[in-house]
């Protein structure tokens, strides 16, 4: 048998390849004649006003990214324990109480203080 | 000869995605027209409509894209360049590649050789999904941040904050199905999803884990940013959200990126809760029903049968998603948000901890 990840490079490289192809195609097949309009960024028919960088987002956004990176490594740190949960016995699920209750109170307080809230 | 079976199995995986891919390009525009009562697509066909009739299903699939890569690819000049082309590519990329370690069949049996039907048979299949799928969401991002318009960044960075906020509740429902079966491997979990309950119900994961399938099913649609949840790109309020100012074939490779992340959902859902690639009853040496009644079938046959039966549980699965996006309206952002961090996630914990105490309180029984 030969090492599964060859199959998956195999399958990378096959993936690639056809992405590739299909994000070219309309460079390679399709028609070019650009125009200043054309080239314009799309604002419902008025010339764009400035440009984008700097432009401001609510900090809410930034604030589910944080608060998502927290509870990933929680999930994360639970599949290893979910794949030998049954030899570890009664042991592992109190180990992963302590850490799943911390957790839930994490997520308790972060309710409470109104961060997951969108107004 | 490894090598060569290897190799055409990754390109069998690949050909049933693409082709699921295809296939849901035409059933998405026809489905829709059936539900709205209309007729939807029925123009494409060969040399000019000279032929009696109309191919339909063929047409309208290869036509789409055909269509999409003949179209003038414009990139606006305030945009960042590279960042505009690599969006795509990193979008679709690791979507594509999550069906290397979807089991589309138990073994097939030639010769001398048992293969193995899975293409990448790593033992962290799941892993490998999640991590590749969590990917996706750099293709929303950049393509919104790279394109310099207002609606591309506002349906980028809305993107982004739902696409992450149910990877948690996603991630959490495959963990109480891990803590189930107690492997990674999606083949190993299909294949025990073969025994029968009380020597008469298929074993599938549905009966054991309910609640993880709705939560998984929710979260999927959500990941794949379509309705009710498809605020990025809400037509309505943001043109087209993330991909406002791409057009051509990346264009195309975008709307691509949404059907693979529907063939994923489905293939995850089929996989997990309907028993893979299982026939109910069905063995290599045959069906065995319950009642000791045994009918003999070749084990080629066998092998076919269980490919036909996971190809159309994933297209049924995939059929549900469409019906949901043609049924309900968008939901508004504060909604979206409540369900995702307020709903889904406390259940898919609570669900977690519940399959850890039954799965110790039954084994305290049976010891």
């Amino acid at each position: 048998m030969i090492n599964p990840y060859v199959a998956l490079l195999m399958s990378a490289a096959l993936c690639s390849l056809v992405a590739i192809i299909m994000v070219f195609a309309s460079r390679i097949i399709g028609p070019q004649n650009p125009s200043e309009t054309k080239l314009e960024v799309f604002e419902a028919g008025n010339p764009p006003v400035g440009t984008l960088r700097g432009m401001r987002f609510p900090i809410k956004f930034y604030l589910v990214a944080i608060l998502f990176i927290v509870f990933d490594i929680e999930v994360v740190f639970m599949y290893p324990w979910a794949v030998i949960f049954r030899d570890l016995g009664w042991f592992g699920l109190a180990e992963m109480g302590v850490f799943v209750g911390i957790l839930t109170v994490g997520l308790a307080y972060v309710w409470r203080v109104g961060a997951l809230a969108w107004e | 000869m490894e090598v060569i079976f290897t190799l055409v199995k990754v390109i069998v995986a690949f050909v049933i995605m693409l082709q699921m891919v295809l296939v849901l390009l035409w059933v998405e525009r026809k489905g829709s027209a059936l539900i709205q009562d209309r007729v939807g697509a029925n123009r494409a066909n060969i040399f000019g409509g000279l032929l009696p009739f109309n191919l339909g299903i063929v047409n309208t699939f290869m036509a789409d894209p055909l269509k999409g890569f003949h179209k003038e690819d414009i990139v606006p000049a305030d945009a960042d360049k590279f960042l505009h082309w690599l969006a795509p590519i990193v979008g679709i990329i690791p979507l594509f590649l999550t069906f290397a370690v979807v089991p589309f069949g138990d073994v097939l049996i030639l010769g001398d050789y048992t293969i193995n039907l899975q293409a990448a048979e790593t033992g962290v299949g799941i892993l490998l999904i999640l991590a590749m799928v969590s990917m996706g969401v750099y293709g929303v991002v950049l393509g919104g941040w790279a394109s310099n318009s207002r609606y591309s960044m506002l349906g980028g960075v809305r993107g982004t904050a739902q696409m992450i906020s149910y990877e948690v509740s996603m991630g959490l429902a495959i963990v109480a199905v891990v803590l189930t079966y107690g492997t990674l491997d999606m083949q190993e979990i299909a294949r025990a999803q073969g025994e029968l309950m009380w020597g008469v119900i298929p074993a599938w994961g549905v009966f054991y884990q309910p609640l993880a399938l709705v939560i998984l099913f929710i979260a999927g649609m959500a990941e794949s940013k379509r309705a009710p949840f498809d605020l990025p790109e809400a037509e309505s309020e943001l043109v087209a959200g993330f991909y406002t100012e791409y057009s051509g074939s990346k264009q195309l490779v975008f709307m691509m990126a949404d059907f693979v992340e529907i063939a994923i959902v489905a293939a995850l859902v089929t996989t997990f809760f309907f028993g893979g690639w299982q026939v109910p009853y069905l063995y290599q040496d045959g069906f065995q029903f319950p009642g000791g009644w045994q009918v003999y079938v070749p084990s080629l046959l066998v092998t076919l049968m269980q490919i036909v039966a996971f190809l159309l549980k994933l297209f049924f699965f995939c059929w549900v998603q469409i019906l949901v996006r043609w049924s309900l309206p968008r939901v508004r952002y504060d909604q979206l948000m409540d369900l995702g961090w307020k709903r889904l996630l406390p259940l898919g914990l609570a669900n977690v901890v519940i399959t850890a105490i039954l799965i110790l309180a039954l084994q305290g029984f049976t010891v």
